[in-house]
């Protein structure tokens, strides 16, 4: 899967109380959940990722609770991929799951500015800076993973598992 | 080669005879526990086109987060929750009242040493401290859990935290555990697992170890367990069916690191906003006027919570422009403390008291804050906006912490108050 797209950048510690706040966690529809996407951290989130649907952030991204509205939010709020230093293992999951590509790479950060259009190859484990013109490469995830990402999240590819059995 | 405690549980639960950390398995869970967001992993196990849950015996159900339900939407949750218990045949299911899940859960006896426990709460972690490989999931896969049983999970690394010592009067497990995670950082422990030993851990209580292995989550760890131990096995007993099998480490176990803490110096810490490794020493916050004191939650609203907060309150009243919450954890903790004479004190100091359950821990109801408004509590998150208005502060402390800040009406040290 090859991603294509502008980044909005954040900081480390980015915890699912700001990407979702709790008082909205009775929301069961999605559409509604990603109205309040990134609320307490950036007022503007919704604005900007009409234009710009990369997040890249720092350190131990999603860090908190195991609330799933947190990666459900962003990939309805039309988040396209993830690519953090390092992502909080429920929220690692959580992205899996909802079929969003993340990517963990400590260069990312270093090597990608707010504004600057990318594109993330998942299977090679590439990341193309269109905007600088460098390139860097991550460990991609195992190939089973991918497969749950490519198949659009979890509940599609355990659709398929279930009627295969 | 030796093996950890996360190691040897994975491996029987994976029905494999040799795995390392790094290894990916696929586990058949022991345990499948869920609160008021069973409504969504319901909703999630219909669009998988599951129909009947593996095993209806090893679900769990306890409604905590918004009870009794605050607003509309949440009453329609518990509403299709109830539904679905019913047609499942789901008899774990604790309704409003009961208290919060990681209370519950071993209370009702269904935590057992060397189990492995899913829920989905990030802070599932709390029932390493009955030797359980424990931890929390997303709902999504939660409603696989219920439709196969199964889930694939990286076999974690371990760090050993050693915390050796006596700590002083009124330092509580709270503290010690706040301590760690403002060392080590708030991601310090993130994908691994914890086994906790020393003097320390092997003289507290087991609610004091649900207390850290709660809190630990907010270093990230995927797991945080206290070998089984007679303490444990004394909770337990009257509670849980069936043999318990506890899992030990071997002595030759590879961890990834050791670390070691020495607490007998240690003062009763404060994590600061908005984040939990931002801990400081207690004299270098005192005097922070308050408007709220909480004391409750799965970290912090257990008997001997209620007892130390009781004590200093006792006969004295907290500053009127304070507000006082207190939760007990659980319905079996209420009973007691009425017994005990606690909640008494407590609305006699002014306080008031709230149902066994998530209460304002979560910022959805009973006692949110305000825009500028302060609170101390003995919950274990602090984030920006958690009990509340984005512009107000949590500071997190432990049970002593929270009643003596309430009886100053600021940040006040609990040594302090007692003279
Ligand atoms: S008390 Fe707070 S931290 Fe514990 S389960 Fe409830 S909302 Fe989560």
């Amino acid at each position: 899967m090859i991603i294509r797209g502008k980044v909005i950048k954040y900081g480390d510690d980015i915890n699912t109380d700001v990407i979702f706040p709790g008082r909205y966690l009775a929301i069961t529809e999605a559409e509604e959940m990603a109205k309040h996407a990134m609320e307490d951290l950036d007022p503007d989130f919704l604005k900007k990722v009409k234009e710009r649907n990369i997040l890249v952030a720092g350190k131990n991204f999603g860090c908190g609770s195991s609330r799933e509205q947190a990666a459900i939010c962003l990939k309805y709020a039309g988040v396209k991929a993830i690519v953090a230093r390092s992502f909080a293992r429920i929220f690692f999951r959580n992205a899996i799951n909802q079929g969003i590509p993340i990517v963990e790479s400590p260069k990312a950060i270093e090597f990608i500015n707010d504004g600057d259009e990318i594109e993330i190859d998942l299977e090679r484990g590439e990341i193309k800076n269109l905007s600088t013109g460098k390139t860097f490469s991550f460990k991609p995830l195992p190939a089973f993973i991918r497969d749950i990402i490519n198949a659009g999240g979890l509940v599609e590819s355990m659709k398929k598992r279930l009627s295969k059995s | 080669m030796g093996k950890t405690i996360a190691e040897k549980i994975l491996a029987r639960a994976s029905n494999r005879e040799d795995i390392e950390a790094g290894d990916i398995v696929e586990a058949e869970v022991d345990l499948a526990m869920s609160h008021d967001n069973a409504a969504l992993v319901s909703k999630v196990f219909g669009e998988i086109g599951a129909e009947k849950v593996w095993d209806p015996s090893k679900i769990v159900i306890i409604l905590d987060h918004r009870v009794p339900a605050n607003t509309i939407k949440s009453a329609e949750g518990h509403k299709t929750i109830r539904q679905f218990v019913k047609e499942q045949g789901i008899e774990n299911f604790h309704d409003i009242g009961e208290g919060i899940c990681h209370q519950v859960l071993p209370e009702k006896g269904y935590v057992k040493p060397g189990m492995l426990i899913v829920g989905t709460d990030s802070h599932t972690t709390t029932h390493g401290a009955f030797g359980a490989f424990s931890t929390g999931i997303g709902a999504t896969e939660m409603a696989c859990v219920w439709a196969t049983g199964k889930l694939w999970l990286k076999v974690p690394e371990t760090i050993k935290i050693v915390i050796n010592g006596k700590l002083k009067e009124m330092v509580m497990a709270k503290d010690v555990i706040l301590h760690i995670i403002g060392e080590i950082g708030s991601d310090g422990a993130n994908y691994k697992a914890i086994e906790f030993y020393g003097e320390v851990v092997d003289e507290i209580s087991v609610a004091s170890r649900m207390s850290i292995s709660n809190q630990a989550m907010e270093a990230g760890a995927k797991v945080a367990i206290v070998p089984f131990d007679k303490k444990t096995e004394e909770f337990l007993k009257n509670r849980v069916k069936g043999k318990m099998e506890p899992v030990y480490a071997d002595e030759d176990a590879s961890y990834e690191d050791v670390l070691e803490f020495e607490v007998s110096d240690l003062e009763p810490q404060v994590a600061c906003p908005h984040k939990v490794d931002n801990v400081k020493n207690i004299r270098e916050v005192t005097g922070i006027p308050i408007d709220q004191a909480v004391l409750g939650s799965c970290t912090n609203g257990r008997l001997e919570d209620l007892a130390i907060a009781a004590r200093i309150l006792e006969g004295k009243k907290i500053q009127d422009r304070v507000r006082m919450i207190v939760i007990p954890a659980s319905r079996e903790v209420y009973i007691e403390a009425i017994r005990k004479g606690y909640i008494e004190t407590f609305l006699k100091a002014g306080a008031t008291i709230i149902n066994p359950g998530c209460g304002p821990c979560l910022g959805a109801h009973q006692g949110v804050l305000a825009s500028g408004e302060r609170a101390i509590s003995s919950t274990n998150r602090n984030f920006k906006g958690r009990m509340g208005s984005p512009d107000s502060e949590v500071y997190l402390a432990s049970p002593a912490t929270v009643a003596a800040s309430a009886l100053k009406g600021e940040i006040a040290d609990p040594r302090e108050v007692l003279k």
